[in-house]
């Protein structure tokens, strides 16, 4: 039947929050929906996505899906999305999402509109609005095919809130692999150990630049414990090896908007206002008073930050 | 190894805060230097150091051939990648309006299966559509592996690639046997980012990418740059995905500047009620 097929995004067989930003779009498209759970621990897992006002939640639970593998998965969304008929395709726009979609959209011949932040139906035409040019253009997009393939923008979608009811659960079979499978050969996790909140779910990024050099941990963790905050840093901070890779926000990083964002010795380059300018508010901490981040501040300090940041922890503590 | 590495003209990345739109709501680059995508030139970069050793640049040990779809204005470009180490080019005639990713994909399947290269390497995404889905799809085309979000690159005897995918607080290790896809992201161009067969595992490659020298760059005039018809790889040339207008975002004002960290904190408590 006609509607939407959300691919839920499962890590260690639990939900990740980006499923619900996925749900958010197939509730605003208003057609009917269905939630695919498909991972090793996908019906436990299913649980969490019953009360969403899905149809059904479709659960393909295997062992072999344990490890992430496009060329496994791939395959076995494109069958149910095909054989269930569903004319719409939306995952979330996480690494998962990204390295998904367009390989299940060219199995299904079907186009693909990628990291969206905006759907818009209008006379039954359905218009597809996405960041561009580094977050400076917004590109609006149609597609030509009738299934669609599309994946939504985590920070412009905010996850949908249960609304109770319990859809049905229905195992459903996997497809076979593709060939390409037997070429890959998933060796390992390498996990960043981490206390904090996650980058893209917290309400609080505190995030810093290159000018911290060796003291980046030692100045930013006692500001981001005291603000309950993730850790963020600009590209030239993870480059010069001052932050771990994980931390970086901007284009090739995380595409973050907390509630507060506290950018701490930022310049404030194009690609790291591109991963960040979505956030609420905005604090820059920098001594150079023409540093481009202060155009994008709420609120601009011009400050060494290896003064302001021991006063700023003194003054939300006091 | 043989590497393709698909590349895309771009406006000038590190002034993209500068677009404007047209009359007809397109988004106008005008005044914008045209260049590489960064995330290609990492990936010819990526390409170059695959097939060579690392302490012995000069020696080329593989052939690393770049193609584009763009008019003939790219084929500056193109000129100087082959400057840089590429050792052949190709271009295929097409504009911006009359492609789509999918269709490039389809295009580069088509020179894929002319060129037989053993390795597909793209920037994970181009710069300005941010639409990081060609590569994915030709690997669904040619039923190839794909490995996306590359930092980290290791050739196990140019028969399979060991790889780091930088994943949302974690890297996935991965090894696909080629041939295969693979989309690099800018951590590729770090000093010990990407080992080929020969290269030491203690070699340090100088940061970021390389630059050509004059007499390479005069030298490269000589080396093949062929032009292609898109109908010539691609056999049907419809567009599954249609760009209309751009808006711009809502501009984000410059808000007030503090006098101190106290009036900082006040503000945060009272004003914006964030702490």
């Amino acid at each position: 039947m006609a509607g939407t097929l959300v691919v839920a995004e499962l890590s260690e067989g639990k939900v990740r929050k980006s499923t619900f930003s996925a749900i958010a779009f197939a509730k605003q498209v208003g057609a009917p929906f269905a939630v695919l759970s498909l991972g090793a621990g996908a019906s436990e897992a299913a649980k969490d996505l019953v009360a969403f006002g899905a149809q059904k939640v479709l659960t393909v639970d295997d062992p072999s899906f344990k490890d992430y593998v496009c060329e496994r998965v791939a395959p076995t969304v494109a069958k149910i999305a095909k054989d269930g008929g569903w004319d719409t395709v939306v995952l979330p726009a996480s690494t998962f999402g990204k390295d998904l979609a367009p390989r299940v959209a060219a199995k299904l011949g079907a186009g693909y509109a990628p990291d969206i932040n905006l759907v818009k139906v209008e006379g039954g035409a359905r218009r597809y609005r996405r960041p561009t040019y580094a977050g400076n253009a917004f590109s609006w997009l149609e597609i030509a095919t009738p299934v669609h393939v599309v994946s939504v923008r985590q920070t412009e979608f905010p996850a949908a809130e249960p609304s109770g009811g319990a859809s049905p659960i229905e195992a459903v079979p996997r497809a076979p692999d593709d060939a390409a499978a037997a070429r890959v050969q998933f060796v390992k996790l390498e996990v960043g150990k981490s206390e904090r909140p996650d980058l893209g779910e917290a309400r609080v990024v505190v995030s810093g630049g290159r000018s911290l050099k060796e003291q980046f941990k030692q100045v930013l963790e006692p500001l981001a414990d005291a603000l309950g905050a993730a850790l963020g840093a600009s590209r030239a901070a993870c480059d010069a090896g001052y932050a771990p890779p994980e931390l970086q926000v901007g284009q090739t990083g995380r595409t973050v908007a907390p509630q507060l964002y506290v950018a701490v010795g930022i310049s404030g380059a194009i690609q790291h206002i591109a991963g960040m300018k979505g956030s609420k508010v905005i604090v820059a901490i920098n001594k150079d008073p023409e540093a481009p981040i202060f155009q994008i501040a709420d609120y601009g300090l011009v400050q060494d930050l290896f003064v302001a940041v021991p006063e700023l922890l003194k003054e939300l503590k006091g | 190894m043989k590497i393709l590495v698909a590349v895309k003209r771009v406006a000038d990345p590190d002034n993209l805060n500068k677009i404007k739109l047209s009359a007809q709501g397109k988004v106008d680059t005008t005044g914008l230097e045209p260049k590489p995508s960064p995330y290609d030139d990492y990936a010819l970069e990526t390409a170059l150091r695959l097939t060579e050793n690392g302490t012995n640049t000069k020696a080329r040990l593989g052939e690393v051939v770049v193609v584009t779809f763009a008019p003939k204005d790219a084929e500056q470009m193109l000129r100087a990648m082959l400057g840089t180490g590429a050792d052949r080019a190709i271009r295929v005639d097409a504009t911006d309006d009359a492609l789509d990713g999918d269709l490039v994909a389809r295009g580069l399947k088509g020179i894929v299966e002319k060129e037989k290269p053993d390795l597909v390497l793209l920037g994970y995404q181009q710069a300005e559509s941010e639409s990081n889905e060609v590569g994915q799809m030709l690997a669904e085309y040619l039923g190839w592996p794909q490995a996306t979000f590359v930092g980290h690159i290791q050739s196990e005897d140019d028969k399979a690639l060991l790889v780091g995918r930088e994943i949302e607080g974690a890297t996935a290790q991965v090894r696909v046997t080629l041939p295969a896809v693979v989309t690099v992201l800018d951590k590729i161009v770090k000093p010990k980012s990407v080992q080929s067969k020969p290269t030491p595992a203690t070699h340090a490659y100088p940061e970021g990418v390389r630059f050509a020298a004059l007499m390479a760059i005069m030298a490269a005039k000589k080396k093949p740059l062929a032009e292609l018809k898109l109908a010539d790889v691609a056999a049907d040339a419809t567009l599954k995905v249609k760009y209309g207008a751009a808006e711009l975002p809502p501009k984000r004002a410059a808000g007030v500047k503090v006098k101190d960290v106290k009036e900082l904190v006040a503000k945060l408590k009272t004003e914006a009620k964030v702490v």
